[in-house]
This record gives structure tokens, sequence and C-alpha cells, in this order.
């Protein structure tokens, strides 16, 4: 199951490769920059230092509009998810050691030798996340040892779908913090709802108002070989308002909004547009993983003060262990605790440690009975964990053991997903939560936030 | 069945639809076929022709899809663009995206090949036999455990994948979780063996960890293998709705009318042809009076390469198709790419970089315009339009463009080298602007 030809290192290089760039014919009586030479993006970066004059005052209205969105941002809380794609395995991640029938179920599979769990020792911390057994000891993480819902659903596909959209409806379409944002977001903020790794999440999916899916901060140009100086500038403006067309037909409007909010994030992260990397207080688990990375650049967009407001990314690794469980799950689980861990670290070095909670989910646990793979089926309740200094630490929802599985075999939930949204969007965001979870009003709330 | 006008904007959604776009001169040929001739001409095209320059790497080498990252991504994306069968390779990618198995979990190009082999033999034959072909396919077998189902301890992996995602569907009611377990127990038995020399190799059906006995599926009972396992799920009676509603979605937008679902699968159900059923897709009227579709990653770049007549030159291809959400060979996971989503900020700027990719070595360098180069923002747009050999864009899209020609030519005023060079500066930009345009990424 492993084998990933793919060269992340080769890949990364070859997209900073494409920044590249021919440089521009010099003639006299040329503005700078185009006649310096410089690569539009070494460019950007220096004019962080050098002020704006050199920009051109045609541009400096387009730059100053970043800085000035950025400033006007209120320095509100943010809500991060991490998504543990494919279903992790909660009895492992918080292994039920003092469970009897654990080990009769996961004769190979068993995890050992991790530290206990405070709030309930006769569960025990996947030896991996250490990490956060660290934070929880420091009382900044919430536990969640057996989330999910009422029925429930074994795809992949479907169970992620509830877990996005907020709601056991397989037709919803859009995301649980889409419709936070679409009712209290702003309509010229595509950075309220950022997705990181270069796909939209399904949970910012919003019916009318922008949100923005970027790989990083400091990689968001727009080039094009032979322009550069007032055309460009005219070129980016034109992008602007071939997405400001309207059209009766979806497909030719959705083109045309995402083209909109495109130029305008570009303008949004003008101050990142540079080829020096992003410098941060603390140390990042290092390699090719782009989630540190992301983690990284998120922890510096915050500090900068850009607008952001719900962000959702995925985890490190792949959780669907149907196979070759331990290994996978060892490796994965190590790279995602470090980087939550140095992100948490970040935040607190850079005293902005308050405005953010990170939710960690999956959209189901496992089997409890291991198949014959060195790995487990899919099941229904999982493990989540919420992170940061403002958590109301300790576990929500207890462990309700192995001998009372449900009629497949599996963990029965002791905590709604959905109560754990309306009490995020209450208590974090100060929204009423019935506004966005259907049926807002029959979960129970956890307290989450100290 | 269509029968309004059938000319030029209808024959290019066609070949949009159906395949990678036009190439020069191709959309006119097939409007004069008429819908029929069309449609006849891409559901049998006969021997397929590669047609057009050879593809190579960066250095001029030939491609290595089996063995270099990302060659694979661009050998297919060459097939796509110099085929004479655009609807056999189109078909490809839709089995690909519906069987969707990523190399991320095989580990191998060579076998991911081999599956895409399959996938076009099978682009517009039975779907029976694909199934059952694709139920042993190796890469398959590796990416959802196959090989690792076992009489003794079941992989249930295949057997829910196969009826939720391939044949059912989910929440249909088609089949329960007692199924589920039941049809890995039928699929029991295939493995292969592993050297560190070879991989994955010997690929078999060992009869010793087959699970001989009784098992009950969608309420029948029998000693099932894995053959009996695909007959069933083609067999449901809930199979027809499901597979002509996923087809049709590859092909348009929005779900079919209650008619049409029913006269689909009525084609269907008369022997489990594909053929059969595009056909009438493509006949429908949805096709070519209905809304327009946001084109897929690889097809939007196949049909720019296509419509300059340009071949693969770089292997930039495969990180530009992942940077746009559609590395071939990687889909997100089984469920396979998500058609209503390709487009947000990060997409759209793979989209951008695509272009650009392309524009490179075309651009014209503003030092040295070419001769008799226009001066006139109308003349420079008509230049650019003309690049991309004149693409259908809608009158507010045209007078955008034009908009910002004549703010850029009204920069240079009178400095002399800015009237020179501006022009050619506009002339680049516009190729980019009119290819990103909401007009190209949609059909």
């Amino acid at each position: 199951m492993n084998g990933v030809v793919c060269d992340e290192c080769t890949r990364a290089a070859m997209v900073r490769a494409v920044a590249g760039r021919g440089l521009p014919a010099i003639e006299p009586g040329m503005p700078v920059p185009a006649g310096t030479g410089l690569t539009r993006r070494t460019f950007v970066a220096r004019s962080l230092g050098l002020a704006l004059g050199v920009y051109g005052a045609g541009k400096l209205s387009l730059f100053e509009g970043g800085i000035a969105e950025a400033a006007a941002a209120p320095q509100g809380p943010i809500l991060v998810t991490v998504f543990l794609e494919g279903g992790a395995d909660a009895l492992s991640l918080l292994a039920p050691v003092g469970d009897p029938l654990y080990r009769k179920l996961r004769p190979s599979l068993a995890v050992t030798g991790g530290t206990p769990y405070t709030a309930d020792t006769a569960l025990a911390w996947h030896p991996s996340l250490a990490p956060l057994a660290q934070l929880d000891g420091e009382g900044k993480v919430a536990v969640f040892p057996a989330v999910g819902y009422d029925h429930p659903d074994q795809s992949h596909f479907t169970s992620r779908h509830f877990w996005e959209v907020g709601a056991t409806d397989p037709q919803l379409l859009t995301g649980w913090l889409g419709r936070y944002l679409d009712a209290a977001g702003r309509p010229d903020n595509p950075l309220q709802g950022l997705s990181l790794g270069g796909a939209l999440q399904p949970s910012l999916a919003t019916a009318h108002l922008p949100v923005a899916s970027i790989d990083g901060p400091n990689q968001y140009d727009f080039w094009v070989p032979g322009v550069w100086g007032e055309v460009e500038g005219r070129m980016l403006d034109g992008m602007d308002a071939l997405g400001r067309i309207r059209s009766d037909d979806a497909a030719f409007a959705t083109a045309a909004n995402v083209t909109l909010q495109s130029a305008t994030l570009r303008r949004q992260l003008l101050p990142f547009a540079s080829d020096k990397g992003i410098s941060s207080p603390v140390q990042y688990p290092s390699g090719d993983d782009s989630f540190p990375a992301q983690l990284q650049g998120l922890a510096a967009m915050i500090a900068a003060g850009l607008p952001l407001h719900c962000v959702a990314l995925g985890a490190s690794g792949e959780y669907d262990t149907h196979a070759g469980q331990k290994a996978a799950l060892t490796s994965a689980l190590s790279m995602t605790a470090a980087s939550l861990y140095a992100f948490q670290r970040d935040l607190e070095a850079r005293g902005i440690a308050d405005r953010v909670l990170t939710l960690v989910w999956s959209e189901f646990g496992r089997r409890a009975e291991e198949n014959g793979s060195g790995g487990t089926d899919h099941g229904a309740a999982g493990a989540a964990f919420l992170i940061g200094s403002r958590v109301s630490g300790g576990q929500v929802g207890e462990f309700p053991g192995l001998s009372s599985l449900d009629d497949d075999g599996n963990v029965k939930a002791t905590t709604d997903f959905r109560g754990v949204y309306c009490a995020l969007l209450e208590q974090w965001f100060g929204f009423d939560a019935e506004r966005v979870v259907p049926d807002g009003s029959s979960f129970q709330r956890p307290k989450l936030v100290a | 069945m269509y029968r309004g006008r059938f000319g030029l904007p209808q024959a290019e959604r066609l070949l949009w639809r159906a395949g990678f776009g036009p190439r020069e001169g191709e959309a006119q040929a097939l409007a004069k076929l008429g819908l029929d001739g069309a449609v006849r001409s891409l559901v049998d095209p006969g021997p397929e022709k590669l047609v057009g320059p050879r593809p190579h790497d960066d250095k001029g080498r030939r491609l290595a899809p089996a063995d270099a990252w990302g060659e694979d991504h661009c050998w297919w994306l060459d097939r796509m663009v110099r085929t004479s069968r655009p609807l056999v390779e189109r078909m490809t990618l839709v089995w690909h995206d519906w069987f969707a198995t990523s190399n991320e979990g095989v580990g191998s190009q060579r076998l991911m090949l081999r599956q895409n082999q399959l996938f076009r033999s099978h682009a517009l034959g039975s779907f029976s036999q694909l199934l059952l072909d694709v139920t042993h396919d190796p890469a398959m077998l590796i990416w959802l455990n196959g090989n690792e189902n076992d009489k003794d301890a079941p992989n249930e992996n295949y057997a829910r994948e196969m009826m939720e995602l391939f044949t059912l569907g989910a929440d249909r009611g088609a089949y329960t979780e007692h199924d589920v377990r039941e049809q890995a127990r039928s699929l029991t038995g295939w493995r292969n063996r592993w050297s560190s020399g070879r991989g994955d190799y010997y690929f078999h059906f060992d009869r010793r960890r087959h699970d001989t006995g009784v098992k009950r599926v969608f309420g029948k009972s029998g000693r099932f293998d894995w053959r009996d396992a695909c007959r069933l799920c083609v067999g449901h009676p809930l199979h027809p709705s499901f597979f002509v509603t996923k087809l049709w979605s590859y092909f348009v937008p929005v779900p079919p009318d209650r008619a049409t679902l029913l006269g689909l699968e009525e084609i269907y159900r008369r022997g489990r042809q594909v053929k059969p059923v595009v056909q009438a897709i493509l006949g429908h009227p949805a096709i070519y009076d209905g809304p327009r579709m946001v084109k897929p990653p690889v097809v939007f770049t196949a049909g720019l390469l296509r419509r300059i007549g340009a071949g693969i030159t770089t292997t930039d291809w495969a990180w530009i198709g992942s940077l746009c959400g559609q590395q071939l060979f990687y889909p997100p996971n089984v469920a396979g790419w998500d058609d209503t989503r390709w487009l947000d900020t990060a997409t759209f700027r793979g989209r951008w970089i695509a272009v650009e990719r392309l524009l490179r070595g075309h651009q014209h360098d503003p030092g040295k315009p070419p001769k008799g180069f226009p001066r006139t923002a109308d003349g420079v747009f008509a230049r650019s339009m003309a690049f991309w050999n004149a693409p259908q864009l809608s009158a507010e899209t045209k007078a955008t463009l034009r908009h910002v020609a004549r703010l850029a030519i009204a920069d240079a005023g009178n400095e002399d080298w800015k009237t020179r060079q501006y022009p050619v500066l506009l002339g680049n930009a516009l190729r980019e602007l009119i290819a990103v345009s909401p007009d190209v990424q949609t059909s």
C-alpha cells in the first residue's frame, strides 16, 4: 500500500521553477521594475522593505488594498479544522488498554506503550500522539473518544459528507462553515474561508460569499511570459473585470466568480509574494510533507493580520487502513501530531494563541475487530480532538467500552458531532448555531471554550 | 433526440462534451455531417490514428510513461491531443474516474497503464464485461485490497465500493451492510506475489483462499464467487438507473428528466452495452440546448493544445495537472474527481499556469515587435483571438477584453518605446486572458 512514486522534492522544485521567468528586454526610459531585470517575485519581496514608491501609482492602490483589508480585519477568533482522511482508527489513537476485550479483538493490532490518558486511565494515547498528550497535560486539549451520530453510515463519502455539511442530509450542498460564513462573512474577503492544500474543503463551501483555496500564502501570483509593467497591471485588472461578468448560466457564473475571487485573493496575499520562505519562531517537522508547511504558513498569515476566520486542511497521512495499519498509523500520526504541536507553540510564541482553536476529526472510526490483512474495516464512532489555549480541556463524552458494540461490531458514539459544531459556533464565534446546523436545538452542547 | 439546428456552435459543443474540443477545421467538418452522422462518427470512429507532432520531454527524449514520475500523465495527455478517436479516449477518462484507482496506493505506473488499456479496450463495450475485468485487474486488486481478501479474514474494501460507487449507489436501499460482508466473502481468493525486483506480480485466483460456503446476497443464496458477485450487481434491479444517471452526469451538468431516464434505462437493459446509451445521450437536446459545463482540467488543457496544433514538449504538464486538480492516475480517492467542484482559487491559478506554460515559446518579444504588428486596440485583440483559432466568446467577454486593450494602448501615450512595445505586451497578455475567460473554461 505504500510505494508513492511521486518525488515531492522534485515536484516542489518544479513548482518553484515556474517562477524562473525570462527577463524583459531593457530599453532606455523604461520605468522600474521592468528595467531592473528583477523578477516580479523578488521585486515584490523587496518592496516590502523598500516601501511602495517604486511600484508606481497605478499599482499602489492594489498593494495598499491588500494591507488595508488586512488592517481593517477585526482580531477575531479563528477556527482551524484538520481532517484525518479515510476513517482514523479511534481504538489506536486512544487505545482502550483497560478494556479486557481489546486484546481479544485486536490480537495483532492492539496499541501498547502509550501514555495513559489522564481523564480516563483505561485509555492510552497512541505513542505517536505523545505531543498531544503533552498539550493535554497543559489543559489545551479536549478529547472526544467516541464521536459520531446515530445510524452511522459506513461509506467514506456519505459519512464524510455528513460531517462536512454538518447534517445527516445527503442532499445538502453547502458546508457547515460555509453556511456560517454566508450568514456572518463579508462579500469582499475570500480569505474568511481558507482551504489549504490546493482544493476547496467541502465544509467551507458557501452558497454566496467568496472563499479561497491555496497551497501556501507565498505562492499565489499570476505571471505571463512577455508581459510586464503597466500592461501587466492592465492584464491583472482585466482578470478582475472578467470575473465581474454576469451570466444566467450556472457554469459560466461559477467560472466568472472564481476568477473574481482569485483576483481579490491575489491582492490580499501580495504582502506574502516572496521567495524567501516563511520564518517562524519555532521548528516545524522537516521533510517534504506539506502538512507542517501549511500550518507554518497559516500561523504566519494569522500573525500578519490577514482576515482569516475559518480554515480547513487535511492532516498528514492516509487513514483508510484496511491493511498494514500499524506502520501506516505510526508514521501518519507522528507527523500529524508533531506538526500540530509546533503550530500551537508557534501561535504561543507569536502571542496569538488566544485567537485560534483547532478541531481534528475523521469521517468515522474503524471496526473493533481487526481483519486478516493486518488492518481494520470501516466502523462507526471515531475520535476527535480540539486543541488550543482557550480550550476547556478534558474528556467530552465517555468511551462506551468494547462490550457494548452496535450490531455491526462497531463502537457507539457518545457525542454527536453536530453538538460539537453547535458548541463551537456559539461559544467560539458567538453565533446562533440554529441558523447553521439543521435541528440545531436537539443536540447537547459540551463546554468547549474556557 | 435533438431536432434543432446543428451548425458550428453545436458541433463545437459536441466535440467538447464527447472529446477534447476541435482541432482546426474539425468543427466545420463535423457540422456538415448533421447530428446523426456526427454522433455516429464519434461512436464508430474506425481504427485510431495519432495526428500531430510526437511527444517528448523537455530534453527531446521519448516519454517513459511506465517509469518516470509524471510521464504517465503526459503520455495520456498526448493521446488525448493526437487521437482520431476522441470519444474512445474521453470514455477511457470516464472509466478512470468511475473505477477511480490511484497510483498513490498502487505504486506501479506499469500496472496503472495496464488498467488504462483495459478501460480503453472496453471504452464503449459491455459494462458487465468491464466490471468483471476490473474486479481482477491488478491495480484494482492492490488499490482496494482484493488481493488480501482471504476466506479466513475477509477484507470488505472492494465489496463495498463495487456496490456503492461502481454499480448501485449508496443510500438508495439497494444493499445492506450484511450484503457488503457477504459480497466480500464471494470475492475472496485473489492474490499475487511480490519480490523486491519485480514488485507485485503473478496476480491469480487461489481456490484455497476462496470461501466456498453459501452466501446470501440481495436475498438470494448460493455458493457465490467473484463472477457471481459481479453478475449480482449488474443484474440488480437498481443497477440500470444508477448506471445511466452516472454516465449521463459526465456529459450533461443537470440530471435527466424522468422520461429520458426511463428511455436510457430501457436501452441499457437490452444488453448492458455502453455504446447505445452514450449514443442516445449525445443525441439528446440537453447537450445542445442545456446549460454549459466546466471543462475538466485535462480536457481544458488537451483542448488548448489541439486548438493550436501543438504537441507535448514538456513534462511540466504532470505537476500543472496537479495544480489544476487533476493529475491523471492520481484521482483524489476511489470516488474519483468531484466534477461539480473543478474551480476554486487554487485550481484557477493552475489553469492560468497551464495557459502560461503553453504560451512559453510562442510569445512575441516586446523588444522585437514582428513586422506589421497592429498598434490599435481592436487590431491587437483580433490578433490574439487568431492565435487561439477564434474561440467562441460572449459579447460581454469581448467587450471586457477590448476595454483592457484600449486602456493599455492609451497608457503608451506618445512615448516612443511604449508605442512600439505596449501593443506586443498587450497581445501577449490578451492571449492569456482569452484562454482563462469563463467562456473558454466552460463549454
